[in-house]
């Protein structure tokens, strides 16, 4: 058990900062997702906490042991589980479990013993003799949690190990996994692009873009309270409405933005609700069964942004009929508004 | 108004057709300059045909019962496998370590494996010129080289003691071999992914460990088919050994090829030449056959 604590760190490939002074401190037990799309240097971090990659400068330590040094990666008490699963094909599930094993000598007698216990709390002991390519990805990623599990590692690094799964199985996958995260109670960071597996896994998450971290904290904080205009539109699908309202009782270069599910015909609103209304021209709607997308744009406001498309998602309970092309009041409780610099991008409070 | 003609069929169309017309020049190369020789060699093995007259008689195994009671075409046989065997283990150790070399980034590595493919260019008897004149009973740069170090006392007369000739051929042969080898295996190492062998090492593994456990392994198809291309190769060479010793000092350092080519060409008795050329064939096509099939399995990843 160990948290882990990382100060400035910095990682140049050449001219490219992947990872651009990063500080981050990860509970003992918590679940920290590092969220960002491709680029972000996310994966690059995790595989300098994993001892894969050699930091550029910074300070990485895992419990009370500094590692950024020459500390190699089986030195450092972590476990992996790689986006490929990276189980070896020639071996059978229960040599790929025991191999952590092998290579730090414990004997044949506990070998069995942890390789039949990790294989049962992950149910696969039916395939503990079966290779690699006979099972199915989701009974592979399970050998690969298995394989990190089995080296009782002090912190569990995962890279994106629902990526390869399809959309059915992934969120069976995504529950067993925070389940077994909560049993055995490791610090796990987790690295993803999916801000659904994000908000549903992790304790806090992280979102970082071009090697810098631009907000951490809970699902909740993330979504309801985002620091600037980039997590905003990250987080959350279909992302934050952004518009320059051109309002006079704000600043001038203020954006306004608001979440589509706040973004609901007048009428469905209660009379004591304290709303902001807009003259919303529909283009189109998009029937999509528990919800249904609105497109448009505020008509009335000024700026450039003004002409960006809105998205309203209405849900299924609101059987209101929103016809094409007619223009209609729909509304925002002043509660849900967040307001940015239309310049710097940064949460503005008001 | 005409309407236009109904578009035909054209030769081009008919596939069945064309694939037969442009298999045909490869088939007739193959039928003609290896199918037919061979199964002249093998007709010619069973009779008393000779170099100096067109008289052709069958004479039966009488030719295979000849050589096998040949104290020199056993010591051949013995020689081609040792030679054989012998150099290709050098070559599997020798090519795994080289790839794992080539593997890392270091300066001056394109020129580097520019030289390393050398030896394959080179034409095999300019090669093994090179190497009588390093195996020369008196300028041998090996024991010039040996002496200056304070290695050697006495003196190594390299392709005039039957051993060290053997041992001399199986070096040259090595050589030969090993970079092609090297490269074969460095694609294979290559087609491992990264993750796995990343996730070695964060499962704890060393190089050892990871060398033997994890690479090898994933190597083996690879490997069992370079080694494949290095028996072929080796136990069907004339030049090198025909070149370096000619089967001297008295005849003890024949290989199957050599002692054909004296014995049906040299000597004329193009019976036991021939004879002498494709006993080896059985052995070889068993040979492969086993390679071919360790490779598939392991491909296929030992489904029981």
């Amino acid at each position: 058990m160990a948290g882990i604590e990382i100060r400035s760190l910095r990682k140049h490939f050449g001219d490219l900062h992947a990872v651009d002074g990063v500080d981050l401190s990860i509970r003992d037990g918590e679940f920290l997702v590092l969220l960002g799309s491709s680029g972000s240097g996310k994966t690059t971090l995790l595989r300098m906490i994993a001892g894969l990659e050699r930091p550029t400068s910074g300070e990485i330590h895992i419990g009370d042991q500094r590692v950024d040094g020459d500390v190699p990666p089986r030195a450092r008490g972590i476990a992996m589980v790689f986006q490929s699963y990276a189980l070896y094909p020639h071996r059978t599930v229960f040599q790929n479990i025991a191999f952590p094993l092998e290579a730090s000598r414990t004997p044949r007698k506990q070998i069995e013993e942890k390789v039949r216990w990790a294989a049962d709390m992950f149910s696969i002991t039916r395939y503990l003799d079966r290779y690699p390519r006979q099972l199915s990805g989701g009974e592979r990623q399970r050998v690969a949690l298995c394989r990190a599990l089995v080296r009782d590692p002090k912190v569990f690094l995962l890279d994106e190990p629902l990526a390869n799964l399809d959309a059915k199985l992934r969120n069976t996958a995504r529950d067993d996994l925070k389940r077994f995260q909560r049993q055995i109670q490791t610090t796990t960071v987790y690295v993803t692009h999916d801000q659904v597996e994000a908000m549903g896994l992790g304790d806090r998450i992280v979102v970082m873009e071009r090697g810098k971290v631009r907000q951490i904290g809970t699902p909740q904080e993330v979504y309801e309270d985002p620091v600037d205009t980039f997590v905003a539109t990250f987080v959350g699908q279909p992302p934050m409405n952004l518009l320059d309202t051109g309002d006079p009782s704000l600043p001038p270069r203020t954006l306004t933005g608001f979440r589509p599910e706040h973004f609901l015909p007048k009428s469905v609103f209660g009379a004591a609700e304290d709303l902001r209304t807009f003259r919303f021209a529909v283009r189109r709607v998009e029937y999509l069964g528990s919800d249904r997308y609105v497109y448009g744009s505020v008509a009335g406001s000024g700026a450039p942004a003004a002409d960006a498309t809105i998205i309203a998602k209405l849900p299924a309970t609101i059987a209101l009929a929103i016809p094409e092309g007619e223009t209609h009041e729909f509304a925002v409780p002043r509660r849900a508004l967040r307001y940015f610099d239309l310049d710097t991008g940064l949460r503005r409070k008001t | 108004m005409t309407s236009p003609p109904p578009p035909r069929r054209t030769f081009a169309d008919r596939e069945d057709l064309l694939g037969a017309v442009m298999l045909g020049p490869a088939l007739a190369y193959v039928i003609l300059l290896v199918g037919v020789p061979f199964a002249f060699a093998i007709a010619l093995g069973f009779s008393n045909a000779t170099a100096g007259s067109l008289s052709f008689g069958w004479v039966g195994l009488s030719n295979y019962v000849a050589i096998l009671g040949d104290p020199i075409f056993l010591r051949a046989l013995r020689n081609s496998v040792v030679v054989t065997v012998g150099s290709q283990v050098l070559v599997v150790v020798l090519a795994t370590a080289a790839a794992q070399v080539f593997r890392a980034t270091f300066r001056g590595k394109r020129f580097a494996r520019f030289v390393l493919l050398l030896p394959w260019a080179v034409p095999v008897s300019l090669a093994a010129i090179a190497w009588t004149w390093i195996f020369d009973s008196t300028f041998s740069v090996i024991n010039w080289t040996l002496k200056a170090a304070g290695l050697l006392h006495g003196w190594l007369y390299w392709l005039g003691d039957p051993a060290l000739a053997l041992l001399a051929i199986i070096i040259v042969q090595a050589w030969r071999i090993f970079p092609f080898a090297t490269v074969i295996v460095l694609a294979g190492l290559s087609s491992i992914p990264q993750e796995i062998v990343e996730a070695a090492i964060v499962d704890g593994a060393g190089f050892w460990r990871r060398l033997f456990r994890v690479e090898l392994p994933l190597l083996l198809p690879v490997v069992a088919v370079a080694v494949l291309f290095g028996v072929v190769y080796t136990a069907t060479d004339l030049g090198v050994v025909y070149i370096l010793t000619g089967g001297g000092p008295a005849n003890t350092t024949h290989v199957l090829p050599t002692l054909a080519f004296q014995r049906g060409i040299l000597g004329a008795d193009l019976g036991q030449g021939a004879a002498i050329a494709v006993f080896l064939l059985p052995f070889l096509i068993v040979v492969a056959i086993g390679m071919l099939r360790l490779a598939h399995r392991t491909e296929v990843g030992g489904a029981r």
